[in-house]
């Protein structure tokens, strides 16, 4: 095997890398219309019953926010993820997948036990079966169906670097075996539940199970593993995603190699520990608090280190933000992590927290970071691969950068809005009067969220406009642009 | 040492997993040791309070509304005593929450009746005018799954040893024993009897018409769970 491509160059197989893309297209759009759909019933609560009444309850507020969280973290950026590893992984490792029957395999179920999971995670969540945790919605089926989808990535992943060719193993892939390994481990604990049926002998739904962990103890795992949930699904594959996609669109090499090994260690040792920001004045153990505040601060060091190494890796080549629309996704989309990294530290800091906390600005803090870092990020994944994979030119340039303004100024409104309501909220709660009573009741420090609310539905209205515009450009790069016979080295070939 | 492993993606991977495991051995392994103790007067939910804690979850109540009182004088001044450990001991899950769109609801069993949630889940606007909670009208249609909740405590009692059926100290020093039925068609009657007196104060007929059929509707099983919370 190892002369059969002695000659020519590695042909590349991007069958899976292409299922992975529709999918990052499809559930991205079902995903972000599920997200404007309860934007707008928080602005205007009649839109909860709009549907018609006899289906209000699968279409109201508390029904559908776990499907968008769900279908935008494990349905879009999760296939973003896997079209992007099963294209970087082979170009890394030198390695095709067409070389391994067994690899394609593995990969092609993959894919296909991940759709039929999909289905079942968007039927069970609007009937209601939840376990309540947060991004663990799933019930134990579900579960199952995951860990499996988890295990075939993992073959997937060691197989392409069994029979690597390129001795050492590139950043992106660092950052990808850190994926697999934490989320692996991070899901394992926080799902550990007892299936009623079978433990009470047959009686109930057998869909029901009751989790292992109970009160305090089940708050702490589940933002141990919900803060890192965060990490390893919307940090480090994105972060793989950069090293590769920026340096291979600008033509510019990896500005320092010692700053990635420091803020990868430096994450993989450091994101851990800062769960117990989410429990802040609760009554997990205090020092288990203070633990997730304080490494919340430290944090910054590693996140800062691949944002800035990102951003020096355009030192000298600054014109390219100007001229090509693709450079700007991944520069703002670095300088959103950036962002968010600060404004997370900030928020984990107790006195802040006692303001943001249960308020809109932790709201808008998830969505600085998913809208300007995470999907800014895969967005530029699909428009970097889809000229090669499909060996065609993008279909619109222009149309790239309108979306991309579109886009910016939806997260923009988005996140403004959030931070005024979360802290005029926060403020709001906590005012006493000069007798010492409490200034106003609940229903007033709703009631004034009014205007930011619409504004932030507006917000999310324009990207998800923008997100369509994307679904329409690849689609027509697809299908509307003449096939081309060689692939360019560095920037993607682009249309007017 | 790092381009020797970058050469070597076993070792490499041995050692990025000891590094994330690291924080999760020492943050929560101990505290595990220490099981969460209910404080005096911490009861378990009966069958048909958790059956409406079952009904609460089905429809993401958690999403809007926390059930965490933070030490802090606005809170207590708000909801009351601000949260103590114990009182979750038989909480699985937990429902904390982690965003308040609405009020929390720790200790709403303490100023809210029956009749106020039976007005307030059909129309929240009408009760509270403003509010952005939708109208939650399919439970006053939908049964309950006792059936379910039952499961739920029979596992507890047999895995977590949940002290059903046992007395359990009271903050007036007086004891009370939570009930467990032997068969499931023992809870389902006892289900029943704990509905009628809910429904006693409530005025939907069509809800009243139900129980007396001996169906438990989705609200009744939420309101007993909420008049639980204190």
């Amino acid at each position: 095997m190892e002369n059969r491509f002695k000659d020519r160059p590695l042909e590349y197989d991007y069958s899976v890398t292409k299922l992975f893309m529709w999918a990052t297209i499809v559930l991205g759009i079902v995903g972000m219309l599920v997200g404007v759909i309860i934007a707008w019933e928080l602005a205007f609560p009649a839109v909860n019953t709009m549907f018609g009444s006899a289906i209000a309850e699968y279409t109201n507020f508390s029904r559908l926010r776990p499907l968008h969280t769900n279908a935008v973290a494990y349905g879009f950026t999760l296939s973003g993820v896997w079209a992007s590893w099963y294209y970087i992984g082979q170009r890394v490792l030198k390695v095709s997948m067409a070389e391994s029957k067994f690899l394609m395999f593995i990969g092609k179920a993959h894919f296909y036990i991940y759709a039929v999971a999909v289905v079942g995670v968007v039927v069970s969540l609007l009937l209601g079966y939840t376990t309540s945790k947060e991004y663990a919605e799933l019930e134990w089926p579900m579960d199952i169906g995951i860990v499996v989808i988890w295990v075939l990535w993992g073959i997937s992943i060691a197989g392409l670097i069994g029979i690597r060719r390129e001795k050492a193993i590139y950043i992106s892939i660092w950052y990808f075996i850190a994926t697999f390994l934490a989320i692996a481990m991070l899901y394992i604990f926080n799902d550990m539940e007892i299936p009623t049926y079978f433990a009470s002998g047959g009686i109930g739904n057998w869909f029901h199970s009751v989790s292992m962990y109970s009160g305090s103890n089940d708050a702490m795992v589940q933002w141990w593993f919900g803060h890192n949930a965060v990490a390893f699904v919307f940090t480090t594959p994105i972060i793989a995603l950069i090293y590769y996609f920026l340096p291979k669109e600008s033509g510019q090499a990896v500005y320092s190699y010692k700053l990635s090994l420091l803020s990868f260690w430096g994450l993989m040792f450091v994101y851990l520990w800062a769960g117990g920001h989410h429990v802040l004045y609760s009554t997990v153990p205090d020092w288990v608090q203070t633990m997730g505040s304080v490494f919340s601060i430290v944090l910054i060091l590693p996140s800062w280190g691949s944002a800035i190494n990102m951003l020096l890796t355009m030192k000298g080549e600054w014109q390219q933000v100007a001229s090509s629309p693709l450079i700007k996704f991944m520069v703002l989309g670095s300088t959103f992590y950036m962002f968010s990294t600060l404004e997370g530290p900030v928020q984990a800091i107790k006195s802040v927290n006692a303001i943001a906390h249960f308020t809109d600005w932790i709201v808008g803090h998830v969505h600085d970071g998913v809208l300007g870092w995470v999907a800014f990020m895969i967005i530029a994944a699909l428009y970097h691969m889809a000229p090669r994979v499909f060996k065609r030119e993008i279909y619109s340039k222009s149309l790239m950068s309108t979306q991309f303004w579109i886009q910016t100024l939806g997260i923009v409104l988005y996140f403004t809005s959030m931070w005024i309501a979360g802290i005029t909220q926060g403020m709001m709660w906590r005012a006493h009067d000069e007798f010492g009573n409490l200034a106003y009741s609940f229903i007033d420090t709703v009631t004034v969220l009014h205007p930011y609310y619409t504004l932030r539905a507006i917000g999310g209205t324009l990207y998800l406009i923008g997100f369509i515009m994307f679904a329409y450009n690849i689609f027509k790069t697809m299908s509307a642009r003449p096939v081309e016979e060689d692939e360019l080295v560095n920037a993607s070939p682009m249309g007017a | 040492m790092f381009h020797w492993l970058e050469k070597h993606p076993f070792f490499f991977s041995v050692l990025v997993f000891a590094v994330v495991a690291f924080a999760g051995l020492i943050e929560i392994v101990p505290s595990f040791a220490q099981q969460s103790r209910p404080v005096i007067g911490t009861k378990p939910y009966t069958t048909l309070q958790l059956t409406g804690r079952q009904v609460y979850i089905k429809n993401g109540c958690n999403t809007c509304h926390s059930q965490l009182i933070r030490p802090f004088k606005s809170e207590t001044d708000r909801y009351g005593h601000y949260s103590v450990s114990g009182e979750y001991a038989y909480d699985r899950p937990f429902l904390w929450g982690s965003k308040r769109t609405g009020p929390d609801l720790m200790r709403v069993g303490n100023y809210r009746t029956t009749d106020w949630h039976e007005n307030h889940m059909k129309d929240p606007a009408s009760v509270v005018p403003g509010s952005l909670m939708p109208k939650y009208t399919w439970l006053y249609k939908n049964v309950a799954d006792v059936d379910t909740a039952y499961a739920e405590q029979l596992t507890v009692q047999r895995f977590f040893d949940v002290p059903y059926n046992k007395p359990l100290p009271m903050k007036d020093g007086s004891k009370e024993t939570v009930k467990l039925a032997a068969t499931l068609a023992g809870a389902r009657a006892e289900a029943l009897a704990d509905a009628k007196l809910i429904t006693a104060n409530m005025k939907d007929q069509d809800v009243k018409d139900m129980v007396k059929e001996g169906k438990i509707p989705e609200i009744v099983a939420l309101i007993a769970y909420l008049n639980s919370l204190k």
